[in-house]
């Protein structure tokens, strides 16, 4: 099946104050795949992601996610992008229920859509009613996702999505992931959780000092997985 | 589906705030008693003379306010001075001018909760006689319109930055300078203190909640881009 | 970096002329000022304070409105170099609105007969206004990304300019319907002779030098200053790759 890709960077540079931190980068992903973003610490994995979602300004070179352009209309790429960081970002003093539905009616899912995310999750029971403050690091990526399931978004952004969660949990982040792609969004995901990652992505892009420096289903050149093992 | 227009989506924001408020309960606990201590330090400081607090009881009410509406502000944005909900807020796809509008709305509901709880303040404390009560109301709110449009295009200035306790109301009390004019004025002519004309005075306020309203429609967006 | 590692002055050929011309115009202000021109009939000697108040508030209003110009270029053409213009700018104002204030303040004080008048709607909404440029150097002190802190304070700026009529009128009308406007007769204008207006329009030349001088000297500390900033920036970012390097994969 081949398709016009939803997500496609060219020759893209993105400046960290005035020094690159992707210098170049060229990267298609299309509609139903599931690409891992792979490289050392200051690799520019996080920074991919982040200006996928028009976090980070475009130097040079086009972004474009689900035709939107970056640089042009950030509102629209937001609309389309659910993007996983570090921080879960929910209000500590709102349940796991308002943060669920506040979030996700956002940009116009239905109640019933953040309840089915939240019992896909596991936190339609007791956890439902607790305050986001009382949530372990664990608790609160599962809400994150559970907000992210909501939004229905066409291409998802994952940072080590794996981090913090349990296996169980693990394990459903996966299978979430795989449904997405299936129903045909784009994924691209940046993860350590090497075996897990590689195994849920259906190929990989290898980054090093904001270059592509391998990429494809077959596994990286020897040398870039030197460096990404230590 | 749920409504994505400006109007319906303002709404969403406006009802998560007053829900944050409701279920924290902060400025129930901590606002209220702060603007009645404010009141009372007043009466402290004025000698407790009956006739002193009355003749002044516009200005000391609309101070109360103004000071209780700085703290309300700065409530409003500590909920998200975390750094995750400020990304998320940016990238939620909600639109800035709804954010601007629903977090307006929320501070300018609960600081007319908080004029009606003051009222009663200045009557107990100062032995104020309340009268004019069109002029009244119709002060009561429109101001808080200003006033919350203003703090809210200030509050995400200052969000996220580590001395926005202090810069907040560096900022704010000077913008804020003609509404405590204007309705102490306001107040003054119904309660029948000043010989003004009171509703020129509302019309002044009106057009000053109207300008700041506009500006924060227009410049939210780039604010909450960076904050 | 190159050119911010060469970088020992902020002078040139062409701010070392203008600091002559400025200094020279000083001293012969001074002695316009305090020697040559004659003394006010009515005001007597206090009409001197007008070659120190008049130009001060002049480059106040300039300074300003430079600021107000910058931001909006930097709302609309994401200009870095008139971030750093505004920025001068505003510093140079609130210096030289302090000095207006306070020069009024010491004519206030034997003219009205008390260092301030609340009637006086030029003179408190100045006061407002320099309020809100304190506040602006404030929030311009916090430490940013500069396009972040260039966006902020270019709004803060812009909504201080918005807001000045709106505290002159209510300021105007706080005391006309008040009490009937005694002083505001007894505004500053006395009659002056011919050496009286051109000892006048003369300060105000001298200041405006004075004024583009300290500009363009506060811009280029200013740019320096980014340099500065940016370059320790490059350092952690060039650290953390190294100790990537070394470490290799980590979290």
């Amino acid at each position: 099946m081949v398709t016009e890709p939803i997500v496609a960077l060219r020759g893209v540079v993105a400046l960290l104050g005035r020094f690159p931190a992707l210098s170049g980068v060229d990267l298609s992903v299309r509609p139903g795949e599931i690409v891992l973003v792979q490289g050392p610490n200051g690799a520019g994995k996080t920074t991919l992601l982040r200006l996928c979602a028009g976090l980070l300004p475009v130097e040079r070179g086009t972004v474009v996610v689900d035709g939107h352009d970056v640089a042009t209309d950030r509102r629209g790429v937001r609309r389309s992008v659910g993007y996983l960081g570090h921080e879960s970002g929910l209000y500590d003093d709102l349940t796991v229920r308002d943060n669920v539905h506040f979030w996700s009616k956002a940009v116009g899912a239905s109640a019933a859509d953040a309840d089915q995310a939240m019992a896909r999750l596991g936190l339609d029971g007791r956890l439902a009613d607790v305050a986001g403050a009382r949530l372990s690091a664990g608790q609160r990526r599962r809400t994150a996702l559970a907000i992210l399931l909501a939004r229905r978004p066409r291409v998802w952004l994952l940072d080590e999505p794996h981090g913090t969660l349990d296996e169980s949990a693990r394990d459903i982040l996966d299978s979430i992931v795989q449904r997405a792609a299936a129903g045909g969004a784009a994924v691209l995901v940046a993860s350590h959780d090497l075996d897990r990652a590689v195994a849920l992505s259906h190929r990989q892009v290898v980054l090093a000092g904001g270059h592509v420096v391998g990429a494809s289903g077959e596994p990286p050149v020897e040398a870039t997985l030197e460096v990404v093992d230590g | 589906m749920v409504d994505t227009s400006l109007f319906g989506q303002a709404r969403l924001v406006a009802g998560k705030d007053l829900r944050v408020e409701w279920r924290s309960r902060v400025g129930m606990a901590q606002v209220v008693p702060f603007a009645v201590l404010v009141l009372v330090i007043f009466a402290f400081a004025l000698d407790g003379n009956r006739q002193t607090l009355q003749q002044l009881t516009a200005g000391l009410y609309w101070i109360a306010v103004l000071f209780s509406a700085v703290m309300l502000v700065q409530r409003a944005f500590a909920v998200e001075a975390d750094p995750g909900v400020r990304e998320a807020l940016r990238l939620s796809g909600l639109q800035p001018a709804a954010v601007f509008a629903g977090k307006a709305t929320a501070i300018a509901l609960q600081l007319v909760v908080l004029e009606v709880l003051l009222a009663i303040g200045v009557v107990v404390f100062f032995t104020a006689e309340l009268d004019g009560w069109g002029l009244l109301a119709a002060t009561g709110l429109v101001a808080p319109v200003g006033i919350a449009s203003a703090g809210t295009l200030y509050g995400v200035l200052t969000a996220g930055l580590r001395v926005k306790e202090t810069l907040l109301p560096l900022l704010l009390l000077p913008v804020l300078a003609p509404v405590l004019i204007g309705a102490t004025r306001a107040m003054g002519a119904a309660l029948g203190d000043v010989a003004v004309d009171g509703w020129s005075w509302f019309n002044f306020l009106a057009i000053f909640a109207l300008v700041y309203v506009a500006l924060g429609l227009v410049a939210f967006g780039p604010l909450m881009e960076e904050s | 970096m190159t050119k911010a590692d060469a970088v020992t002055t902020t002078g040139s050929r062409a701010t070392r002329i203008l600091a002559a011309l400025a200094a020279l115009g000083v001293v012969w202000l001074v002695l316009l000022g305090l020697v040559f021109s004659p003394a006010d009939q009515t005001q007597g000697e206090l009409v001197r304070l007008m070659y120190v108040h008049v130009p001060s508030a002049w480059l106040a209003y300039l300074s300003f409105s430079l600021t107000a110009v910058g931001s909006a270029f930097v709302l609309w053409k994401k200009s870095q170099w008139w971030d750093l213009v505004a920025a001068s700018a505003a510093e140079i104002g609130v210096l030289f609105c302090g000095l207006a204030l306070l020069t009024g303040m010491i004519w206030g004080r034997p003219t009205w007969g008390t260092y301030w008048e609340w009637g006086d709607a030029r003179l408190v909404s100045t006061l407002v206004l320099f309020l809100v440029f304190v506040g602006y150097l404030a929030i311009r002190r916090i430490p940013a990304d500069p396009t972040v802190r260039a966006n902020r304070s270019a709004i803060v700026a812009l909504i201080g300019v918005v807001n000045i009529p709106l505290v002159h009128f209510s300021v105007k009308w706080w005391r006309t319907l008040h009490q009937e406007a005694t002083v505001l007769s007894t505004d500053f204008d006395p009659k002056l002779d011919d050496l009286m207006l051109f000892t006048l329009f003369f300060s105000v030349v001298v200041f405006t030098l004075v004024f583009a001088w300290l500009l363009v000297h506060r811009f280029r500390i200013a740019w320096l200053e980014d340099q500065v900033d940016m370059h320790s920036l490059g350092i952690a970012l060039d650290e953390r790759r190294r100790e990537a390097e070394l470490v290799g994969g980590g979290s």
